[in-house]
């Protein structure tokens, strides 16, 4: 436990390093299968010089609670690791897009059940209407089968879509390109 | 020993502060280290009021789509005006809170140790005659159709609005309308799909879209009439006339319209008092009634703590 009350000089680039380690840990609440560095929302961390830990994060929607319940798990999670000071800012440009997702939060997506999201949309002035079914391809994330149709394009949280596999029959969400 | 899950325990995340206010998170300002100097040649007396104009928007549209929890059609349309809810109310609380950051004048007065952050007293602290929103998204939910219909009209507008807000000079404003944009495309997308189906489903089904279009389309011009704050803002590169959408938005109405096999109504005109509308805070009464049941609590506990 010696551990939790070491402090550290603010120029220590270890103590940034593990500050860094333990912001990037902390998982979504909504998707816990994913960290905040498979998310990508991590924008930076860096330890002022009067010792307060700064981690910048970006956004995910606007409106999505995980946001805040985020910043409240970094701060508590890094006050546990022995930095007593911390200070999450908000970065909003540029905005975070399902892109920023890596390849290892969109693996453990699928192993979770849950669909990655494909590209996000291009910035085309002005946005098409789409009155059509998307035109996103999704593959079933539990039996692989590509013929699957959409439910409904909100689901159980903002980053989501609701979707049915025709092959196996199971439901499971696909996170929305954004 | 492993890091307890902070996930494990409700309460554990609310220690981090000594106390927060009962309604509102102080602890997760949606600006908290976000650069709001007001840009150099923008009045910010005028640039707090476009963005109370713009939030109040998206508040009370929020508060009317969270009417619709648990009384939609089926579960899924449910889930998906609350989504849609959502995100206007997260909107709504970066532009509340960038009218704050910008001009503090705007933000009402409560007494000095109360802990309600600026964004809440914005938003349960104003009567109804400060709220700056058009009075298309305050009138009544009315039937599913009149929720489509009044949703296609707000999203096309709105969406328009925020392509051309990316590039306000006022850093906050551009980073909303970029992250907003993607959203409204898809509440947009949302609302005309339902608007073809309702159009092409069933003879109710369509009289009663109808009916919704003839309620609410008497309220789209109040959309593209421009207020002298937002011209001024305009002019100063910080905002969007809405007149200037005014084109690209019914092309939208008339894509929607022809594959729905709708002729567009000649809307009624609306009675507007000297051409003063909801941007000038003169609004039907059914604001008042919204506000009344989305301010009782917060106005019963101005200090409440938990």
């Amino acid at each position: 436990m010696t551990e939790r009350v070491r402090r550290h000089p603010p120029d220590s680039a270890a103590a940034v390093e593990r500050a860094r380690a333990v912001a990037e840990s902390v998982v979504d609440p909504e998707l816990p299968m994913l960290t905040l560095a498979d998310l990508g929302v991590l924008r930076d961390v860096s330890i002022a010089d009067d010792a307060t830990v700064v981690v910048t994060i970006a956004p995910t929607y606007t409106g999505c609670p995980a946001t805040a319940a985020m910043r409240d798990d970094v701060r508590y999670r890094l006050q546990g690791a022995g930095f007593d000071r911390v200070e999450v800012r908000i970065s909003l440009d540029p905005a975070w897009s399902t892109d920023w997702i890596t390849p290892a939060g969109r693996r453990a997506l699928a192993a979770a059940g849950i669909s990655p999201p494909g590209p996000a949309p291009g910035r085309d002035e002005p946005v098409p209407l789409r009155l059509g079914p998307p035109t996103r391809t999704v593959r079933c994330p539990r039996c692989g089968a590509g013929t699957t149709e959409l439910v409904s394009e909100f689901a159980a949280t903002p980053c989501t879509a609701l979707y049915r596999c025709s092959s196996c029959a199971e439901p499971f969400h696909h996170v929305k390109e954004l | 020993m492993p890091e307890p899950d902070p996930h494990d325990n409700a309460y554990a995340g609310l220690l981090v502060d000594d106390v927060h206010w009962a309604f509102g998170g102080g602890f997760d300002d949606p600006l908290a280290g976000v650069d709001a100097t007001v840009p150099e040649g923008v009045e910010a007396a005028d640039l707090a009021r476009y963005c109370l104009m713009l939030g109040d928007d998206a508040l009370i549209a929020a508060q009317r789509l969270a009417e619709w929890c648990s009384r939609a059609p089926d579960l899924e349309e449910d889930v998906a005006l609350a989504n849609i809810a959502l995100d206007l109310l997260g909107q709504a609380r970066l532009l509340l809170a960038r009218a704050a950051a910008a001009d503090a004048a705007v933000v009402p007065e409560l007494p000095d140790d109360s802990p309600v952050p600026a964004e809440d007293r914005l938003a349960f602290f104003r009567e109804a005659g400060d709220f700056r929103n058009v009075r298309l998204v305050e009138v009544p939910n009315g039937d599913f159709a009149d929720a489509v219909c009044r949703l296609l009209l707000l999203a096309t507008w709105r969406l328009a609005l925020f392509e051309r807000l990316r590039a306000s000079r006022d850093a906050v404003l551009a980073a909303v309308a970029a992250k907003g944009s993607r959203e409204l495309a898809y509440h947009r997308d949302f609302a005309g799909r339902w608007f073809v189906v309702l159009a092409r489903g069933t003879d109710e089904s369509r009289r009663r879209l109808l009916a919704a279009l003839d309620a609410l389309l008497p309220l789209w011009p109040e959309l593209f009439r421009a207020h002298p704050v937002e011209l001024a803002v305009a002019a100063a590169g910080a905002g969007v006339d809405p007149a200037a959408v005014a084109g690209e938005a019914e092309m939208v109405l008339d894509e929607v319209f022809g594959a729905a096999g709708v002729e567009r109504p000649e809307p009624r005109q609306l009675g507007a008092s000297q051409a003063r509308a909801g941007r000038d805070g003169l609004h039907t009464e059914a604001l008042s009634r919204l506000l009344a049941e989305m301010q009782v609590v917060a106005r019963a506990h101005p200090e409440g703590r938990w």
